[in-house]
């Protein structure tokens, strides 16, 4: 059995200075890990690298113990909320079936199998009424359930999400995580890019601690110590006591 | 018949310019058409130049490669720290210098008018009939630019799907195996062959003009890509049968006439449409 | 050599002398729009301009500099409101609007124009010089206006230097300290159209828009520093309109425009090739020895620790 994801001494850099510097890591089947890390700790850096959406200098990477390009199908992967224009003429469902383009091939247009499938991922996110709503008529915490249902359109066994909390009301963060566990629970992996170390505990088996060079990866009760976030956050970390959630204070 | 000629051109003109506007409005490139339509202007002279003509495929592909290398200069200076909006400045103005200086210098080889370049001279085109075994098949103009229409209508309609999805969301498109970058220079590729064999008889005025302003109207009238192409080239087609008939009024230019007709529908639908000024509702996405 | 007799012709030295001193006020006003990432604006209120332009010229019936100018600025002004206008009312983004307003002002110029040419044969000779520009036909009186207008404009720029920088890098916190940002930024919308109507003459509607960011984004590349960059910019604009109007009056029937464009564009490539820091030769070096350095030091990571 070969592990969703491998990477291997994965370097990045922007000009002179490295985003990320020298990673190596393993992700087993069935986790739901957190990545971790102050701004500009290179958190959503490793995800698009490992997409070879951005070029790293060093490094390689492994999906299913094959490369990226031949294991497309088995990934799937949420971008940022702010990374696209919700203005585009398009309505939900249409959004979601982007999600099976990739199944599709070349030439090949989306079918009724495929309407019927987006509709089935709309319904999951809990979004089924607002399908033929245009995108910049949803509420921020609607849009990103609309991308999560693309995600879950790609059918796929390992995802990437970058920051799927950012700006999103109550409601829709419990939808969110209720399906990460879900997911979870099918044997699927899922990494997250998350900024609130208050949920942590909750929401993540295992978690990333990541800033710039990797502290470290793992269970997150071994992981998740004053220690290690002290380590990780450097002078910005602020924790009042053993048992209180720790408080990040920016050091600006 | 010439009215119904030059009608025709305009129309075919404006469909194949608005259908591609419409992706560049949408990926916030409408200025990388101004440049383009603007600095294919040296490639049209060089390869005048070399083969003689000015209605050879090869003036056709020569003046879209430089097309190709516009947007390519563009990139380049972005990526190398300049802001893109000063990159589009400096790039198609250096080369459209370039052109105007190379018209000058040979004038007596190259038969282009500097005035025509901007504003076009579609009033003459149906005189530039094309002759097959002796009998005239209708004015060149219309052959070229009705065959960059179908390459683009065949092109769109093949590629919809991938153009849709690296217009709204590159980052996913890109993890998704569709190549990006091609389908970008596939677009402005497009682009720089509607501009050369529009050029000529309508000017870089209209076909800017065509390229941005009927596809940013139906932007306002639409809320689905594929009725927001349709529209645009409705438009863009009203746009050149009241445009002729106002210039043939008024004894105006025709490629401005038409132009200032599309620039009118953009305002009615501005005021009046569902999606523009008054039910514009801005959503805050936060943070 | 035709050289000396360039030099000694006075309407020559006249004529250079305008396209310097344009080329230095477009530079310098050109940072500002850079900066503030209106580089395209400029395109835009040349091409706006022409519809101005031609109605000054059927309203007064002369070919005044000064009514060019107040109907110039009119359009202008109305181009920038419209733009804005759109931008903030619609979900059409900034560059549709911009594009939008210049071809449609610029369609009703050369409607207006060729009104014009169809109307009053013989006499607008002049006004078709303003698609290309034409230096060599200006006369000693244009050059007067256009060099007071140019050193005006630079002293302005000079005297708001702090404003205008303030205005540029944080327009919020200009508000904040209690600068009438809206105020200034007519203000310097008023400078930028007055810069293009004099440049209009000199390199016409087209290439306008290069006169003042060519110089601007050449400039950045050698100083991390505004007034330095405003000098730099304006030194090489004043080179540009040397360099463009000389090659002109050397060569018959070639514009000025164009040549004024490509010096710029000259100075351009060299800043690009050659300036310190942000170079591309300098930044290869750079970048080559980042590389190698992190390679080597993967390597090590692999030998010390495997996986």
């Amino acid at each position: 059995m070969t592990d969703p994801l491998t990477v291997k001494n994965l370097t990045v850099a922007y000009q002179k200075s490295p985003v990320l510097k020298d990673i190596s890591f393993r992700v087993p089947e069935g986790k739901l890990i957190g990545i971790i890390g102050p701004n500009g700790a290179g958190k959503s850096t490793l995800i698009k690298a490992i997409l070879e959406l951005i070029p790293s200098i060093t490094g390689e990477v492994e999906i299913f113990g094959d490369s990226y390009k031949n294991t497309r199908k088995r990934v799937g992967y949420v971008p940022q909320r702010e990374s696209v224009d919700w203005d585009f003429p398009t309505d939900a469902l249409d959004v979601v079936m982007m999600g099976r383009y990739g199944h599709l091939g070349w030439f090949k247009r989306p079918d009724k199998k495929d309407k019927a499938y987006a509709l089935k991922c709309l319904q999951q996110v809990g979004m089924s009424q607002y399908a033929n709503r245009q995108i910049s008529q949803l509420s921020g915490g609607q849009q990103q359930r609309v991308f999560l249902a693309r995600a879950l359109a790609q059918d796929a066994e390992l995802y990437f999400m970058d920051e799927p909390f950012v700006g999103v009301d109550a409601a829709t963060e419990k939808a969110i995580i209720t399906l990460l566990m879900k997911l979870k629970e099918q044997g699927k992996t899922v990494l997250v890019v998350h900024h609130d170390l208050n949920t942590v505990k909750e929401y993540f088996d295992w978690i990333m601690l990541l800033n710039v060079n990797l502290i470290g990866i793992g269970p997150t009760e071994e992981l998740f110590t004053k220690e290690f976030l002290q380590k990780t956050y450097g002078g910005s970390l602020a924790m009042l006591d053993a048992n209180s959630s720790p408080i990040i204070v920016s050091p600006r | 018949m010439n009215h119904v000629w030059i009608i025709l051109i305009g129309a075919l003109v404006g469909s194949s310019c608005s259908m591609l506007g419409c992706f560049l409005v949408l990926r916030k490139m409408s200025m990388i058409g101004d440049a383009i339509s603007h600095s294919v202007l040296p490639g049209i002279v060089i390869a005048f130049l070399i083969s003689g003509s000015r209605d050879s495929l090869v003036m056709m592909f020569g003046a879209a490669a430089i097309g190709l290398v516009t947007v390519f200069l563009i990139q380049m200076f972005q990526n190398s720290g300049v802001q893109s909006d000063a990159s589009i400045g400096v790039v198609f103005t250096a080369l459209f210098a370039v052109g105007v200086v190379l018209i000058s210098l040979y004038t007596r080889q190259v038969d282009l008018d500097l005035d025509c370049v901007l504003y076009g001279e579609i009033a003459y085109a149906p005189w530039d009939t094309l002759h097959v075994g002796g009998h005239s098949i209708g004015p060149k103009a219309v052959w070229g630019v009705g065959a960059s229409f179908l390459l683009n209508v065949l092109v769109i309609s093949l590629f919809f799907k991938q153009f849709k999805i690296s217009t709204f969301d590159p980052a996913l498109a890109a993890a998704l195996g569709i190549p990006v970058v091609f389908f970008h220079y596939l677009l402005m590729g497009l682009v720089s062959i509607s501009t050369v064999a529009s050029f000529e008889s309508v000017g870089a005025i209209l076909v800017v003009g065509m390229i941005i302003v009927p596809a940013a109207t139906a932007y306002l009238l639409t809320d689905k890509l594929s009725t927001m192409i349709v529209i645009s080239v409705l438009l863009s087609i009203i746009s050149s049968v009241l445009g002729y008939y106002i210039a043939f009024l008024l004894d105006a230019s025709i490629g401005g006439t038409m132009v200032v007709v599309a620039g009118v529908l953009f305002l009615i639908a501005l005021f009046f449409s569902p999606k523009g000024v008054r039910h514009h509702v801005k959503f805050s996405h936060g943070a | 050599m035709n050289w000396i007799s360039v030099f000694a012709d006075p309407n020559t030295q006249w004529i250079l002398f305008g396209s310097m001193l344009l080329g230095l006020s477009s530079g310098v006003i050109g940072c500002f729009a850079y900066l503030r990432k209106q580089s395209l604006m400029g395109d835009a209120l040349s091409h706006a301009a022409l519809p101005g332009v031609c109605l000054a010229y059927m309203v007064t019936g002369t070919k005044s500099i000064f009514f060019f100018l107040l109907g110039a600025i009119l359009a202008g002004i109305l181009a920038t409101v419209s733009i804005s206008y759109i931008t903030r009312n619609t979900r059409i983004k900034q560059d549709s609007a911009l594009g939008i307003i210049l071809t449609v002002f610029f369609g009703v110029g050369i409607v207006l124009l060729t009104q014009i040419q169809h109307s009053h044969s013989g006499n607008q000779s002049g006004l078709d010089k303003f698609l290309f520009g034409h230096a060599a036909s200006m006369i000693q009186q244009d050059v007067y206006t256009i060099a007071g207008i140019s050193v005006v404009l630079v002293a302005l720029c000079i005297l708001f230097f702090k404003e205008f920088k303030l205005l540029s890098f944080d327009q919020g916190f200009a508000k904040g300290i209690g600068l009438p940002t809206i105020l200034l930024d007519q203000f310097m919308m008023l400078l930028m159209v007055t810069a293009v109507v004099i440049g209009i003459q000199a390199v016409g509607v087209v290439l306008m828009a290069a006169l003042l960011i060519t110089p601007a984004v050449a400039a950045r590349y050698w100083t991390e520093k505004l007034h330095v960059m405003v000098l730099v910019a304006g030194i090489f604009g004043a080179i540009s309109g040397f360099v463009g109007t000389i090659a002109s009056s050397m060569v018959n029937n070639l514009p000025t425009g164009p040549l004024i464009v490509l010096a710029a564009t000259v100075l351009f490539i060299i800043s690009v090739l050659f300036a310190p820091n942000r170079g591309i030769v300098a930044k290869a070096k750079l970048r080559g020895s980042v590389k190698s350095d992190f390679k080597t030091v993967a390597h090590q990571g692999v030998k010390e620790k495997s996986l």
